[in-house]
């Protein structure tokens, strides 16, 4: 039926060597032979033992790395972290539920203003604007998605992307709410004086702590109920529907949650950059947004992560090559990975490790 | 898998931030100081033999035409390197960095800057969202942001931020030189305004309607538009009803354009176009045909390449070979490229005048200009500042399209001798 | 009075603009079942063309003629080249390669032209025709009539030909389709170039009055979306008449609507999105799908 997410399943399995937690097994995945196969329960069960070390791994990295790196470095890889909050959510809507948004970056701009007049007007503690910007994006998500349980595909690629086009001119336009065109400049939260870390660590460990949780929370939620319902919908509505899912409640569901990671995203931005202005979420972040999702791997968990440095870092290395190299190769990538790879760097780099450890074990 | 990995995962993590968390870093700045007369200022990116720059341009994306200004600073540069030893000795390195207009990739820019490629000094940053963006942490790392390339009149009139200055007229001073003409030229005139809708736009509106209180000159409509408007044909329409008998045309580039070809067009409504210094461009004017803007009036400050006049003139003649020399593939015609030129040399002035050579001595330096003469800059117009005047500029000369060119007209008109200082 | 009417004209001057690239989203929908992201900056680009070509000395309408056939060639090519792999995928991988495609045509025209701004010549005369306080120009009466030209053109095409026939066929079941004899491949590419084309002569028709440079579509592209759903995205008088509704809504709201005003009448073609796909999704003109597979 649906020939990406097929694709995506099988390759997630490969993902698995990617040092992922277990993705949910859609029903029908085991008809395409391979997973069922010896070698992969043998694959199965290393993955089993893999996995935590490898994420202990991965976590250790994080938290040693910003004491081995340069501020600017710290930033950066902060700001990855930011981006991969928010294409965790994209990739909820888009990788699991089978919709699309070419307006995430509506979402991500209300977390942002919404965590911004918090510290601004009532000079709210930033840590409660976290949870109260990711509760207005939520709200927002679940107001918009009761219409977009109506419009399928393309139609609710149309609205989302007009919403993000409308969003600009909407924030200058109450200017005394929002600071008009010149933005809000804040005060960027500052390290407790116990942790003895600079701001830029503080931060990072700030956005860590986030995705870290983001990364969790969409994990249970995936292998919970509504996970199952979302696959169940993206890979055949019809069935779905006859199997008794709720369509309209899921999809609703989906739409709000995955505006909820990405208003979470906005107002860890918010943190970070310590500056918003209508002119920081244009639809060209919008559409990077979906750039970084596709390229990174759609419905699998490190597909956001791999988005976050894709979209990070291509733009600073093309850009050396020329002025307009960004655009072209992020052209070129979404189409050659929906190409080549749907499953993007995440199924990519899950078949390499998958092939190498079948190499390693037949020697 | 399942409840026990996220367990053992947790204990990890909790065990690994414990353990580092101890370990803060300090304050690592990498950055050196001076000693002698100069004790304890910075001299990061700076020696004896050069001095580091960064600056932060819209090279991609639609902001891109103004991605020309840096490589007739570069082209200034080198020249200086090549055959002036540098400034005082000195061999300028100018980095360019592109933010695509996007203040977030300007904070990363700025970083990458003064971090990793241990700039001096940023030397602009180009828009008003990317320096907004920028200027809290270039001030708390002190670190100067010198001449940044926007009008907004916020650089000026901010006395948090010293280490930042702007240095072209901000839009009030240049709707001051508009209200200024008017006023005299045509004491009842009936103005219709067409602005962006952003800071850049409502400043110059705003300085506009302020210079003009209590005179005869009215604004008896404004029409605002949006940068994603595909046209302003609509906006247009509107004015046009309102029978005013100056047009004052405040937009960038692409809508410059439109907004001159749609005067041109509608043959009922010929009222004096006055249009903003940003989009008075020959890039801008080319396109709509020269026949069709005949009379179009606006202001500047430095000297066009196209224009005839400075043709004998000693620095075009420079500026002309120059760019020929170092920068053989840019159209010197281009006024980005002179201005590029004007703002290079402004900060050689700067330099050279600065007491230390350290980012404290150039911070002071560019707040302490006294009347300093660059001769990219029209005769009469000078850099001038002080402790109570953060602005660089604040004359501008009118000028009226004629033929295929701009001709200059009536004298430099200092705004702030006109109007007073710039406070708010 | 003749101000509200001379806004009426404005908005239909405008809504033309709007309705030439909507007959390209409507063709290739017809064609291929799919709404194409880049339809607009593909029409762009073949505007670039021409333009090239009038740069290098030809005149106006020899010019027009090798880009409307290269514009043609090249939908065709795309089709082949970017389209043809992921066929059959659903919506959801269409939309987001047209969406690449967007980004890459748009970087691509920057990188080759600049983002400089070009003049375009306007093959229609300066001036207006005048009518009881109402003034016409007659560029957006050239602009009009070419729409209602293309316009035709596709309704001949759609009733009239076996083309029409196998097209339809093609975009409600290819599967079915192919069953039947029809070359599947072959009628995409064709929608592709016949797209492609519609869209040059859109590009061509509105650069002099937007002014040519990589964006130039951009802002055009939501209000030729809106045009097409209002319209149904099936039918080309739909496509037409919504772009008209949605010009002449957009400057009224604009003109006489405070709480809009010229800085949110982009909420228009919002407005009216959301609205007709929840009231009644096949739009003014759409039928219920064709039963023809």
């Amino acid at each position: 039926m649906s020939e990406t997410a097929n694709t995506a399943n099988t390759a997630s399995t490969a993902n698995e060597a990617a040092a992922e937690p277990a993705e949910v097994q859609a029903p029908g995945r085991d008809a395409s032979g391979e997973p069922g196969s010896w070698g992969a329960r043998l694959r199965d069960a290393a993955v089993e033992r893999w996995r935590p070390i490898a994420l202990a791994a991965l976590l250790l990295a994080a938290c040693y790395a910003p004491f081995q790196l340069v501020p600017f470095r710290v930033f950066q890889l902060t700001m990855v972290l930011v981006y991969a909050v928010a294409l965790l959510g994209l990739n909820l809507l888009v990788g699991h539920a089978g919709q699309i948004s070419l307006g995430h970056g509506a979402f991500f701009a209300v977390g942002a203003y919404a965590a911004a007049l918090m510290l601004d007007r009532w000079d709210v503690p930033y840590l409660l604007t976290l949870p109260v910007a990711a509760a207005v994006a939520f709200v927002l998500g679940l107001g918009l998605g009761v219409p977009a349980v109506r419009l399928h595909g393309l139609y609710l690629a149309l609205v989302t992307l007009s919403i993000a086009v409308f969003l600009v001119p909407l924030l200058k336009r109450f200017e005394s709410v929002t600071g008009g065109s010149m933005g809000l400049t804040l005060t960027k939260p500052a390290p407790p004086a116990w942790t003895g870390l600079a701001e830029d660590q503080w931060l990072y460990f700030l956005a860590l702590a986030v995705a870290v949780a983001a990364f969790l929370l969409a994990r249970n939620l995936l292998r919970s109920r509504v996970g199952r319902a979302l696959h169940a919908v993206r890979d055949n509505e019809a069935a779905a529907e006859v199997m008794g899912v709720r369509l309209p409640f899921y999809k609703t569901l989906a739409f709000a949650w995955s505006a909820m990671f990405a208003g979470a995203a906005g107002c860890v931005y918010t943190w970070v950059i310590g500056f918003v202005s209508p002119d920081s979420f244009p639809v060209t972040l919008s559409i990077t947004l979906l750039a970084g999702i596709v390229v990174g791997g759609l419905g699998s968990l490190s597909g956001p992560l791999l988005g976050g440095l894709f979209v990070m870092f291509v733009p600073s290395w093309s850009q050396d090559i020329n002025k307009a190299a960004p655009g072209v190769i992020f052209g070129l990538l979404i189409i050659a990975v929906m190409y080549v790879a749907p499953t993007g760097l995440a199924g990519l780099a899950g078949r390499a490790a998958g092939r190498i450890r079948r190499t390693l074990r037949r020697e | 898998m399942g409840a026990s990995t996220i367990r053992r995962t947790a204990a990890v993590a909790a065990v690994l931030l414990a353990a580092t968390a101890c370990g803060g870093r300090g304050d690592d700045g990498g950055g050196t100081a001076a000693s002698g007369a100069c004790k304890g200022q910075q001299t990061t990116g700076i020696t004896d033999k050069s001095i580091k720059l960064g600056g932060i341009y819209p090279l991609s994306g639609p902001a891109s035409a103004y991605g020309d200004i840096p490589k007739g600073i570069k082209a200034y540069f080198d020249y200086v390197n090549a055959e002036q030893n540098g400034i005082g000795g000195r061999k300028v390195e100018f980095l360019v960095r592109d933010d695509g207009y996007q203040p977030p990739k300007a904070v990363e820019e700025a970083r990458r800057l003064v971090e990793q490629e241990q700039v001096f000094a940023l030397f602009q940053t180009l828009g008003t969202p990317s320096t907004a963006a920028t200027w809290d942490y270039t001030n708390q790392r002190k670190v100067p942001q010198v001449f940044v390339a926007t009008g907004a009149s916020l650089w000026g009139t901010d006395t948090r931020h010293p280490w930042t200055i702007g240095w072209q007229p901000n839009y009030v001073s240049e709707a001051r030189v508009y209200a200024r003409y008017l006023k005299t030229d045509r004491p009842a005139a009936k103005v219709a305004v067409l602005y962006q809708n952003d800071d850049f736009g409502k400043d110059l509106l705003g300085g506009f309607k302020k210079a003009i209180a209590g005179s005869g000159v009215k604004v008896v409509a404004e029409q605002s538009y949006e940068v994603s408007d595909p046209s302003i044909d609509p906006q247009m329409r509107n004015l046009a009803g309102s029978k005013a008998d100056v047009f004052l045309n405040v937009t960038t580039p692409k809508f410059g354009s439109q907004a001159l070809a749609a005067d041109a067009r509608n043959t009922d409504w010929n009222p004096l176009h006055i249009v903003n210094n940003v989009a008075a461009s020959r890039t801008v004017l080319q396109p709509v045909g020269f026949k069709n803007v005949q009379g179009v009036v606006s202001a500047t400050y430095y000297k066009d390449p196209t224009d005839p006049q400075w043709n004998d003139d000693a620095e075009m003649r420079l500026y002309r070979a120059k760019m020929k020399q170092y920068a053989p593939g840019a159209d010197p015609n281009i006024p980005y490229h002179a201005f590029g030129w004007a703002v290079a040399s402004s900060f050689h002035k700067a330099m050279q005048a600065a007491k230390c050579p350290t980012r404290e001595g150039l911070r002071d330096s560019v707040r302490n200009l006294n009347n300093v003469q660059v001769d990219m800059l029209l005769p009469g117009v000078t850099l001038q500042t002080g402790p109570d005047d953060g602005f660089p500029i604040e004359s501008m000369q009118l000028m009226r399209f004629k033929g295929e060119r701009w001709e200059l007209f009536g004298n430099v008109i200092d705004t702030r001798k006109e109007f007073g200082p710039l406070t708010d | 009075m003749a101000g509200f009417a001379q806004q009426v004209v404005e908005g239909m001057g405008a809504g033309a603009i709007y309705a030439g690239l909507a007959l390209a989203l409507v063709l290739i929908h017809r064609f291929t079942g799919i709404v194409n992201f880049a339809q607009g900056e593909l029409a762009m680009f073949s505007t670039y063309v021409a333009w090239q070509f009038m740069d290098a000395g030809l005149p106006f309408w020899a010019a027009l003629a090798i880009t409307l056939t290269v514009s043609f060639t090249g939908g065709m090519l795309i089709e082949r080249v970017v389209i043809r792999p992921v066929e059959g995928a659903p919506e959801l991988t269409m939309v987001i390669v047209t969406v690449g495609l967007f980004i890459f045509v748009n970087a691509a025209a920057g990188w080759i032209w600049s983002f400089l701004i070009k003049d375009f010549p306007n093959p229609f005369p300066d001036g207006a025709l005048r009518a009881g306080g109402v003034a016409v120009g007659y560029p957006t009466l050239g602009i009009l009539a070419v729409v209602g030209l293309v316009m035709g053109l596709l309704y001949l095409l759609f009733r009239h030909t076996g083309i029409g026939l196998g097209m339809r066929a093609v975009a409600a079941d290819p599967d079915s389709a192919r069953l039947v004899g029809i070359r599947v491949g072959r009628t995409l590419a064709l929608g592709w170039g016949l797209a492609a084309t519609v869209g040059a002569v859109s590009g061509v028709l509105v650069a002099p009055l937007l002014f040519l440079e990589p964006n130039m579509m951009g802002g055009v592209l939501i209000y030729a979306f809106a045009a097409a759903t209002l319209g149904g995205f099936d039918s080309p008088a739909g496509a037409v008449v919504g772009g008209l509704v949605v010009g002449v809504a957009e400057t009224l709201a604009g003109a006489y609507v405070d709480v809009v005003g010229s800085d949110l009448k982009i909420g228009v073609p919002l407005v009216i999105i959301l609205v007709v796909l929840l009231l009644r999704p096949q739009g003014l003109f759409g039928r219920a799908t064709v039963e023809r597979a």
